[in-house]
């Protein structure tokens, strides 16, 4: 109890330093409340928005991030919790929590370099990890030439720009360069923030595309829909396949398809370097959490029937974003955890039947 | 006769009563007004047993190498404050030096040779510099400044401050455009209101007699200022330069924008560095784990420490001076 409260104050004095700490605002009651991610944030504004035209249920979501969104659902302060990063399923068990996934995007390297054009540089996990590593420093190294053999790459020095703030966008291109490069993986490895050896951090992905355009040589990493809508330069990437693909819709859907979801426990699944031809190596999905016996059974009930709105008439608004909606087989699959996994006395609180 | 015995005493009672309700009145503000100093120092209290109960994971997990070790490696969980402490107070240094001299000569112009028609414009555009939210100037200094930095000032210092032995270190490396030096001119900006305002104010609390006199017998302009006003205003002039500093250490938005956002410790001011503030502010949300969150915690007990320091040390500075001058 005293604990408790002493952690609650350190949080409060940590705000009077220097952390604003995203107030929640109270809901009224119908309305379903969220917290977490701020990748998907635009296309869960935009689908709350319709759902509310629709059905007259609002959703308040606050994009605090993914740390931000764990933990508010652990607790028990919304009803459900978002999170770029899936929790392993023993945390999942630990907490009584159940994770589902709700939509995709890519994260996609972006260059600047004068005269060449989006997708004529291709780059590999390995040499994208030995940049990041700060081991290649110049645009002709051999590596990347061998990559590049008809590009004709200037003898700049490289910079390379992470996102300083801890993010999903991070967590993704590092987990994707941990399974590329060994040497990454023991050195720095996969977190929504590392220890960076060399490079920039800009604040989110505003800040990493401005610091990219302002900065001949640069290399940065942003959000595919981010590097989309400001029209910035990205490289082709090799996936497992050792296939150089561009970033697009089809490229992440078919990483999303190769993934095993039937068979990973809790939905942990991580869709960086999927296999198959077409599959764009950087792609992640980001999740949802919620109790497996909420208290507040009305409100989640209703947060069950927006998810299940969203995943049968939300696709399109979600590709006009730039995000990947998830696939009808996967749709099957979490709407059966569903209706398995959140009871309430016993009894499911979610049906294929209730509309 | 009984009459008007009887109202005199109905006089004396009503002025006892009044006097009464004025004792009570007194009583109950001054306990009022004790008690809101008080919440003060509760809350301060407060702030640090929760900022030391909140960091002792972290301070157990490394000990007192937790703020001698440059290390931030949030995937082996293994944290330690140097670099950002460093960065901390490396930008302070650097906004002081630019705000310091700058504030000053603003607010020495204002209260000793401005023209009265230009006084007041002066004044509203300080406390319009004031008034502007730090994302505003973080914006700002990424937007504008760190491309002007990158293209002009740090090209130039790299080309002659750059090529001297010794500090040529402090101006090397590729020109980012953000970084510390960048981060400590921005801070610099953004501490100028403060100092100008309180400095301006305090230098017209001196007495124009005192001045005239002075002026009198044929002292010179600096001469007035060095030997009349700035001994006068010693303690008000302090206590400026204190609440900019202030700001300068605890400041997040602008400086996350514009420092770079490593967690190193570079020769060099144009490399990208960290401060405390702005490593909070980066990584809480996505903070999993206790240590990693304790640290981050642990990082705020730090802030507070050397915020409390550096007044101390001011206030010491103060009462030497004042001794000095045997006040």
């Amino acid at each position: 109890m005293t604990s408790a409260f002493v952690r609650c104050a350190a949080f409060g004095a940590l705000a009077v330093l220097s952390v604003s700490v995203a107030p929640l605002s109270v809901a009224s009651a119908a309305d379903i409340s969220g917290a977490g991610a701020t990748f998907p944030y635009p296309i869960y504004a935009k689908w709350a928005d319709a759902y509310k035209k629709e059905t007259g249920t609002g959703l308040n979501y606050q994009s605090i991030g993914s740390g931000g969104g764990i933990k508010q659902i652990k607790a028990k302060t919304v009803t459900f919790g978002a999170s770029d990063m899936p929790l392993k399923p023993e945390e999942l068990e630990q907490a009584g929590l159940i994770q589902f996934p709700m939509i995709m995007g890519g994260v996609v390297p972006v260059v600047n370099l004068k005269g060449l054009k989006s997708g004529e540089v291709k780059l590999s996990g390995t040499v994208l990890a030995n940049i990041y590593m700060g081991e290649i420093t110049k645009w002709n190294d051999p590596q990347i030439k061998a990559l590049n053999p008809d590009v004709n790459l200037p003898n700049t020095a490289i910079a390379p720009v992470y996102r300083s703030d801890g993010s999903g966008t991070n967590f993704l291109f590092t987990d994707y360069l941990s399974k590329t490069s060994p040497k990454f993986k023991t050195q720095i490895g996969a977190n929504s923030s590392v220890q960076w050896p060399a490079g920039i951090g800009a604040k989110g992905n505003e800040g990493v595309a401005n610091m990219v355009k302002q900065t001949d040589g640069s290399i940065g990493y942003v959000e595919y829909a981010y590097a989309k809508q400001n029209n910035i330069t990205y490289v082709g990437l090799q996936n497992k396949d050792g296939k150089t693909v561009v970033p697009k819709i089809e490229a992440f859907q078919a990483a999303a398809a190769n993934a095993d979801w039937a068979n990973s426990k809790g939905y942990y699944v991580i869709l960086t370097d999927e296999p198959g031809a077409d599959s764009w190596p950087i792609t992640g999905a980001s999740f949802i959490l919620m109790y497996k016996n909420p208290q507040d059974v009305a409100v989640s009930a209703e947060a069950l029937k927006f998810f299940d709105w969203a995943y049968k008439n939300g696709a399109k608004m979600a590709t006009d974003l730039d995000y990947v909606p998830m696939p009808e087989a996967v749709v099957s699959l979490v709407q059966k955890t569903w209706s398995q996994s959140i009871q309430a006395d016993g009894k499911p609180i979610w049906t294929a039947s209730a509309k | 006769m009984t009459e008007i015995a009887l109202t005199l005493t109905d006089a004396h009672a009503s002025t006892a009563r009044r006097a009464r309700r004025q004792r009570l009145q007194d009583a109950a503000f001054r306990n009022a007004t004790l008690f809101f100093a008080l919440l003060v120092l509760f809350i301060l209290g407060g702030v640090t047993v929760s900022l030391i109960d909140g960091a002792l994971p972290a301070l157990r997990a490394f000990g007192f190498g937790f703020v001698t070790t440059e290390v931030w490696n949030p995937v082996s969980e293994e944290f330690g404050a140097l670099a950002p402490i460093y960065g901390t107070l490396i930008t302070s240094v650097i906004a002081m030096a630019v705000g310091i001299p700058v504030s000053f000569g603003i607010a020495l112009f204002i209260t000793e040779m401005c023209p009265a028609w230009l006084k007041r414009p002066l004044g509203v555009a300080i406390e319009l510099l004031a008034g502007i939210p730090s994302i505003i100037y973080g914006i700002w200094g990424l937007f504008v400044f760190a491309p002007f930095m990158q293209s002009t000032i740090q090209p130039f210092l790299i080309a002659t401050l750059g090529q001297i032995p010794g500090i040529g270190n402090l101006f090397m490396g590729p020109p980012y455009g953000i970084g510390v030096l960048t981060a400590g001119l921005i801070l610099g900006i953004m501490v100028l209101p403060f100092i100008t305002s309180i400095t301006r104010d305090v230098f017209e609390t001196v007495p124009p007699m005192v001045r005239e006199s002075a002026y009198g017998l044929g002292a010179t302009t600096w001469e007035v200022v060095w030997n009349v006003v700035l001994p006068y205003t010693r303690t008000g002039v302090v206590g400026g330069v204190m609440l900019g500093l202030g700001r300068a250490l605890g400041e997040t938005m602008a400086v996350t924008f514009v420092i770079g956002n490593a967690h190193r410790i570079s020769s060099s001011i144009m490399a990208p560095g960290t401060t405390i503030s702005a490593s909070i502010a980066n990584e809480f949300t996505e903070a999993v784990g206790d240590v990693y969150t304790a640290s981050l915690v642990a990082l705020g007990l730090i802030l507070f420490l050397i915020t409390f320091t550096v007044l101390s040390i001011a206030k010491l500075m103060l009462l030497r001076l004042q001794r000095k001058a045997g006040v």
